[in-house]
Protein backbone atom coordinates (compact mmCIF):
# COMPACT_ATOMS: atom_id res chain seq x y z
CA UNK A 1 0.00 0.00 0.00
CA UNK A 2 2.80 2.68 1.00
CA UNK A 3 4.55 1.42 -2.71
CA UNK A 4 1.19 2.59 -4.32
CA UNK A 5 0.96 6.15 -2.29
CA UNK A 6 4.45 6.69 -3.15
CA UNK A 7 3.65 5.98 -7.11
CA UNK A 8 0.41 8.05 -6.68
CA UNK A 9 2.80 11.46 -7.09
CA UNK A 10 2.99 13.12 -10.78
CA UNK A 11 6.85 12.73 -11.24
CA UNK A 12 6.46 8.80 -10.44
CA UNK A 13 3.50 8.27 -12.25
CA UNK A 14 5.37 10.11 -15.38
CA UNK A 15 8.51 7.36 -14.77
CA UNK A 16 6.79 4.50 -13.65
CA UNK A 17 3.74 4.40 -16.80
CA UNK A 18 6.65 5.57 -19.52
CA UNK A 19 8.10 1.77 -18.50
CA UNK A 20 4.25 -0.05 -18.07
CA UNK A 21 3.03 1.38 -21.40
CA UNK A 22 4.79 -0.28 -23.79
CA UNK A 23 3.98 -3.54 -22.22
CA UNK A 24 0.18 -2.80 -21.35
CA UNK A 25 -0.62 -1.92 -24.97
CA UNK A 26 1.55 -5.05 -26.22
CA UNK A 27 -0.87 -7.02 -24.11
CA UNK A 28 -3.86 -5.86 -25.20
CA UNK A 29 -3.33 -5.77 -28.57
CA UNK A 30 -2.06 -9.89 -28.35
CA UNK A 31 -5.00 -10.14 -26.74
CA UNK A 32 -7.87 -8.44 -28.76
CA UNK A 33 -6.28 -10.36 -31.58
CA UNK A 34 -6.91 -13.72 -30.07
CA UNK A 35 -10.03 -12.90 -28.81
CA UNK A 36 -11.66 -11.73 -31.61
CA UNK A 37 -10.01 -14.51 -34.23
CA UNK A 38 -11.55 -17.41 -31.57
CA UNK A 39 -15.46 -14.97 -31.78
CA UNK A 40 -15.07 -15.02 -35.26
CA UNK A 41 -13.47 -18.57 -35.94
CA UNK A 42 -13.97 -21.11 -32.66
CA UNK A 43 -16.73 -19.71 -31.06
CA UNK A 44 -20.21 -21.41 -32.26
CA UNK A 45 -23.37 -19.15 -33.75
CA UNK A 46 -25.97 -19.21 -30.83
CA UNK A 47 -28.55 -21.54 -31.05
CA UNK A 48 -31.43 -18.98 -30.77
CA UNK A 49 -29.73 -15.41 -31.70
CA UNK A 50 -27.60 -17.30 -34.33
CA UNK A 51 -24.60 -15.24 -35.78
CA UNK A 52 -25.67 -12.03 -34.00
CA UNK A 53 -24.27 -13.45 -30.48
CA UNK A 54 -20.77 -12.30 -32.18
CA UNK A 55 -21.93 -8.69 -31.03
CA UNK A 56 -21.62 -9.75 -27.76
CA UNK A 57 -17.88 -10.08 -27.76
CA UNK A 58 -18.15 -6.27 -28.62
CA UNK A 59 -21.17 -5.42 -26.33
CA UNK A 60 -20.50 -6.82 -23.22
CA UNK A 61 -17.02 -5.54 -22.56
CA UNK A 62 -17.67 -2.36 -23.70
CA UNK A 63 -20.80 -2.52 -20.74
CA UNK A 64 -18.27 -3.86 -18.42
CA UNK A 65 -15.99 -0.58 -19.33
CA UNK A 66 -18.27 1.62 -19.46
CA UNK A 67 -19.38 0.97 -15.71
CA UNK A 68 -15.76 0.15 -14.41
CA UNK A 69 -14.41 3.58 -15.36
CA UNK A 70 -17.17 5.53 -14.00
CA UNK A 71 -16.74 3.63 -10.20
CA UNK A 72 -12.92 4.22 -11.34
CA UNK A 73 -13.96 8.13 -11.22
CA UNK A 74 -15.63 7.96 -8.46
CA UNK A 75 -13.20 6.54 -6.37
CA UNK A 76 -10.42 9.15 -7.75
CA UNK A 77 -13.89 11.65 -6.39
CA UNK A 78 -13.44 10.23 -3.24
CA UNK A 79 -9.63 11.16 -3.34
CA UNK A 80 -9.96 14.57 -4.67
CA UNK A 81 -12.50 15.53 -2.41
CA UNK A 82 -11.48 13.12 0.94
CA UNK A 83 -7.67 13.21 0.43
CA UNK A 84 -6.91 16.26 -2.19
CA UNK A 85 -4.65 14.09 -3.56
CA UNK A 86 -2.56 15.66 -6.53
CA UNK A 87 -2.98 12.66 -9.38
CA UNK A 88 -7.18 11.56 -8.50
CA UNK A 89 -8.35 14.37 -10.22
CA UNK A 90 -6.14 13.97 -13.13
CA UNK A 91 -7.33 10.26 -13.16
CA UNK A 92 -10.68 11.26 -13.24
CA UNK A 93 -10.35 13.90 -15.87
CA UNK A 94 -8.23 11.27 -18.01
CA UNK A 95 -11.07 8.44 -17.66
CA UNK A 96 -14.31 10.73 -18.93
CA UNK A 97 -13.52 10.56 -22.13
CA UNK A 98 -12.65 6.78 -22.38
CA UNK A 99 -15.85 5.73 -20.32
CA UNK A 100 -17.88 7.68 -22.53
CA UNK A 101 -16.60 6.15 -25.62
CA UNK A 102 -16.95 2.44 -24.21
CA UNK A 103 -21.08 3.13 -23.10
CA UNK A 104 -21.35 4.75 -26.74
CA UNK A 105 -19.94 1.77 -28.30
CA UNK A 106 -22.42 -0.46 -25.83
CA UNK A 107 -25.49 1.62 -27.06
CA UNK A 108 -24.81 1.42 -30.49
CA UNK A 109 -23.62 -1.89 -30.88
CA UNK A 110 -26.65 -3.04 -28.31
CA UNK A 111 -29.09 -1.24 -30.83
CA UNK A 112 -27.85 -3.11 -33.75
CA UNK A 113 -28.42 -6.33 -31.74
CA UNK A 114 -31.63 -5.44 -30.60
CA UNK A 115 -32.49 -5.13 -33.81
CA UNK A 116 -32.78 -8.08 -35.67
CA UNK A 117 -33.66 -9.97 -31.96
CA UNK A 118 -35.86 -7.79 -30.50
CA UNK A 119 -37.35 -6.24 -33.65
CA UNK A 120 -36.07 -2.55 -32.47
CA UNK A 121 -32.97 -0.53 -32.13
CA UNK A 122 -34.33 1.15 -28.92
CA UNK A 123 -37.01 0.87 -25.73
CA UNK A 124 -36.97 2.99 -22.96
CA UNK A 125 -37.01 0.10 -20.75
CA UNK A 126 -34.73 0.12 -17.62
CA UNK A 127 -31.35 -1.83 -18.66
CA UNK A 128 -31.25 0.95 -21.72
CA UNK A 129 -32.38 4.20 -20.13
CA UNK A 130 -29.66 3.48 -17.41
CA UNK A 131 -26.98 3.02 -19.83
CA UNK A 132 -28.02 6.20 -21.83
CA UNK A 133 -27.97 7.96 -18.52
CA UNK A 134 -24.60 6.91 -18.11
CA UNK A 135 -23.52 8.26 -21.21
CA UNK A 136 -25.10 11.84 -20.34
CA UNK A 137 -23.75 12.08 -16.63
CA UNK A 138 -20.27 11.09 -18.97
CA UNK A 139 -20.82 13.77 -21.62
CA UNK A 140 -21.81 16.23 -18.46
CA UNK A 141 -18.56 15.62 -16.74
CA UNK A 142 -16.58 16.28 -19.86
CA UNK A 143 -18.75 19.56 -20.51
CA UNK A 144 -17.91 20.89 -16.75
CA UNK A 145 -14.31 19.91 -17.44
CA UNK A 146 -14.47 22.38 -20.23
CA UNK A 147 -16.36 25.09 -18.47
CA UNK A 148 -14.25 25.70 -15.66
CA UNK A 149 -10.92 26.90 -15.74
CA UNK A 150 -9.05 26.24 -12.76
CA UNK A 151 -8.10 22.86 -12.29
CA UNK A 152 -8.60 22.51 -8.57
CA UNK A 153 -12.03 24.18 -8.78
CA UNK A 154 -13.18 22.51 -11.91
CA UNK A 155 -11.92 19.07 -10.06
CA UNK A 156 -14.14 19.67 -6.96
CA UNK A 157 -16.98 20.56 -8.90
CA UNK A 158 -16.59 17.42 -10.94
CA UNK A 159 -16.06 14.92 -8.43
CA UNK A 160 -18.99 16.07 -7.24
CA UNK A 161 -21.13 15.43 -9.98
CA UNK A 162 -19.70 12.19 -10.43
CA UNK A 163 -19.88 11.09 -6.58
CA UNK A 164 -24.09 11.88 -7.32
CA UNK A 165 -23.64 10.10 -10.51
CA UNK A 166 -22.48 7.08 -9.34
CA UNK A 167 -26.24 6.29 -7.93
CA UNK A 168 -26.48 5.00 -11.61
CA UNK A 169 -24.20 2.44 -11.83
CA UNK A 170 -25.51 -0.53 -9.22
CA UNK A 171 -28.76 0.89 -10.89
CA UNK A 172 -27.44 -0.15 -14.35
CA UNK A 173 -26.40 -3.43 -12.88
CA UNK A 174 -29.38 -4.51 -10.92
CA UNK A 175 -31.71 -3.29 -13.48
CA UNK A 176 -32.54 -6.22 -14.98
CA UNK A 177 -33.50 -7.94 -11.95
CA UNK A 178 -35.62 -4.98 -10.15
CA UNK A 179 -37.86 -4.24 -13.25
CA UNK A 180 -39.39 -6.38 -16.42
CA UNK A 181 -37.49 -5.43 -18.94
CA UNK A 182 -36.27 -6.90 -22.71
CA UNK A 183 -32.65 -6.90 -22.13
CA UNK A 184 -31.75 -10.52 -21.01
CA UNK A 185 -30.52 -11.56 -17.14
CA UNK A 186 -27.08 -11.31 -16.58
CA UNK A 187 -25.55 -14.49 -17.90
CA UNK A 188 -21.42 -13.88 -16.95
CA UNK A 189 -21.48 -12.00 -13.62
CA UNK A 190 -23.78 -13.75 -11.36
CA UNK A 191 -24.75 -15.77 -8.62
CA UNK A 192 -24.04 -19.80 -9.36
CA UNK A 193 -21.48 -18.84 -11.71
CA UNK A 194 -21.73 -18.00 -15.69
CA UNK A 195 -24.90 -19.45 -17.43
CA UNK A 196 -22.56 -18.96 -20.86
CA UNK A 197 -21.14 -22.39 -22.58
CA UNK A 198 -17.17 -22.17 -22.39
CA UNK A 199 -16.82 -22.15 -26.14
CA UNK A 200 -17.98 -18.55 -26.10
CA UNK A 201 -17.16 -17.15 -22.43
CA UNK A 202 -13.42 -18.11 -23.42
CA UNK A 203 -13.15 -15.37 -26.28
CA UNK A 204 -15.47 -13.24 -24.04
CA UNK A 205 -12.91 -13.62 -20.93
CA UNK A 206 -9.94 -12.56 -23.14
CA UNK A 207 -11.90 -9.71 -25.07
CA UNK A 208 -12.86 -8.26 -21.96
CA UNK A 209 -9.17 -8.33 -20.65
CA UNK A 210 -7.78 -7.18 -24.05
CA UNK A 211 -9.82 -4.18 -23.82
CA UNK A 212 -9.27 -3.37 -20.18
CA UNK A 213 -5.52 -2.49 -20.77
CA UNK A 214 -6.22 -1.16 -23.90
CA UNK A 215 -8.52 1.32 -21.84
CA UNK A 216 -5.96 1.20 -19.08
CA UNK A 217 -3.21 1.98 -21.59
CA UNK A 218 -5.35 4.44 -22.99
CA UNK A 219 -6.14 6.25 -19.43
CA UNK A 220 -2.19 6.47 -19.16
CA UNK A 221 -1.19 8.27 -22.13
CA UNK A 222 -4.73 10.52 -21.57
CA UNK A 223 -2.92 10.66 -17.16
CA UNK A 224 0.55 11.71 -18.81
CA UNK A 225 -1.14 14.20 -21.18
CA UNK A 226 -2.89 15.98 -18.54
CA UNK A 227 -0.35 16.24 -16.24
CA UNK A 228 1.84 18.14 -19.30
CA UNK A 229 -0.77 20.20 -19.62
CA UNK A 230 -0.78 21.45 -16.43
CA UNK A 231 3.13 22.00 -16.27
CA UNK A 232 2.50 23.76 -19.72
CA UNK A 233 -0.09 26.02 -17.82
CA UNK A 234 1.97 26.73 -14.49
CA UNK A 235 5.20 27.33 -16.63
CA UNK A 236 2.94 29.96 -19.15
CA UNK A 237 1.85 31.64 -16.33
CA UNK A 238 5.67 31.82 -14.82
CA UNK A 239 6.88 32.94 -18.06
CA UNK A 240 4.21 35.71 -18.09
CA UNK A 241 5.06 36.93 -14.54
CA UNK A 242 8.83 36.86 -15.65
CA UNK A 243 8.09 38.90 -18.93
CA UNK A 244 5.84 41.52 -16.55
CA UNK A 245 8.97 41.78 -14.58
CA UNK A 246 11.27 42.57 -17.35
CA UNK A 247 8.97 45.02 -18.82
CA UNK A 248 8.42 46.45 -15.55
CA UNK A 249 12.52 46.63 -15.19
CA UNK A 250 12.44 48.05 -18.66
CA UNK A 251 10.41 51.06 -17.92
CA UNK A 252 12.19 52.00 -14.68
CA UNK A 253 15.36 52.51 -16.46
CA UNK B 1 -20.41 -12.50 -45.38
CA UNK B 2 -22.99 -15.61 -46.66
CA UNK B 3 -21.50 -17.23 -43.43
CA UNK B 4 -22.58 -14.13 -41.34
CA UNK B 5 -26.32 -15.33 -42.07
CA UNK B 6 -28.83 -12.71 -42.61
CA UNK B 7 -28.03 -10.15 -40.15
CA UNK B 8 -24.63 -10.17 -41.51
CA UNK B 9 -24.78 -6.51 -42.51
CA UNK B 10 -26.12 -5.46 -37.94
CA UNK B 11 -23.12 -7.78 -36.95
CA UNK B 12 -20.77 -6.22 -39.73
CA UNK B 13 -21.86 -2.64 -38.87
CA UNK B 14 -21.49 -3.56 -35.00
CA UNK B 15 -17.88 -4.21 -35.47
CA UNK B 16 -17.25 -1.60 -37.93
CA UNK B 17 -18.74 1.39 -35.43
CA UNK B 18 -17.32 0.32 -32.61
CA UNK B 19 -13.62 0.55 -34.66
CA UNK B 20 -14.64 3.75 -35.47
CA UNK B 21 -15.49 4.71 -31.93
CA UNK B 22 -12.24 3.51 -30.53
CA UNK B 23 -10.05 4.75 -33.30
CA UNK B 24 -11.08 8.00 -32.81
CA UNK B 25 -11.06 8.21 -29.51
CA UNK B 26 -7.04 6.44 -29.46
CA UNK B 27 -6.30 8.70 -32.20
CA UNK B 28 -7.82 12.11 -30.26
CA UNK B 29 -5.92 11.12 -26.84
CA UNK B 30 -2.19 10.46 -28.94
CA UNK B 31 -3.25 13.83 -31.10
CA UNK B 32 -3.61 15.33 -27.26
CA UNK B 33 -0.10 13.89 -25.89
CA UNK B 34 1.92 14.98 -28.46
CA UNK B 35 0.48 18.78 -28.50
CA UNK B 36 1.26 19.14 -24.77
CA UNK B 37 4.57 17.34 -25.02
CA UNK B 38 5.76 20.07 -27.86
CA UNK B 39 3.99 22.87 -26.20
CA UNK B 40 6.31 21.75 -22.73
CA UNK B 41 9.35 20.80 -24.17
CA UNK B 42 9.21 24.68 -26.17
CA UNK B 43 8.43 26.14 -22.81
CA UNK B 44 11.40 24.40 -21.28
CA UNK B 45 13.41 25.01 -24.10
CA UNK B 46 13.19 28.75 -23.47
CA UNK B 47 13.81 27.89 -20.08
CA UNK B 48 10.22 29.15 -18.35
CA UNK B 49 9.96 28.48 -14.86
CA UNK B 50 13.40 28.78 -14.23
CA UNK B 51 14.46 30.74 -11.54
CA UNK B 52 16.97 34.12 -12.57
CA UNK B 53 19.51 32.90 -10.29
CA UNK B 54 19.66 29.69 -11.76
CA UNK B 55 19.63 30.21 -15.19
CA UNK B 56 22.22 32.87 -14.89
CA UNK B 57 24.77 29.13 -13.63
Amino acid sequence: MASLIDLANPTRFMRFSAVVLPWFAAAAAVLVCVGLYLAWFVAPADYQQGETIRIMFIHVPAAWLAMMFYSMMAISALGTLVWRHPLADVAQKAAAPIGACFALVCLLTGALWGKPMWGTYWVWDARLTSVLVLLLVYLGIIALWRVLDEPLRAARAVAILTLVGFVNVPIIKFSVDWWNTLHQPASVLRIGGPSIHPSMLWPLLILAVGFTLFALALHMVAMRSEIMRRRVRTLTILEAERLDRLAAQGAAA
Amino acid sequence: MSALGPHAGFILAAYGVSALVLAGLTLGILRDHRAQKQALDALERRGAGRTPGREAS
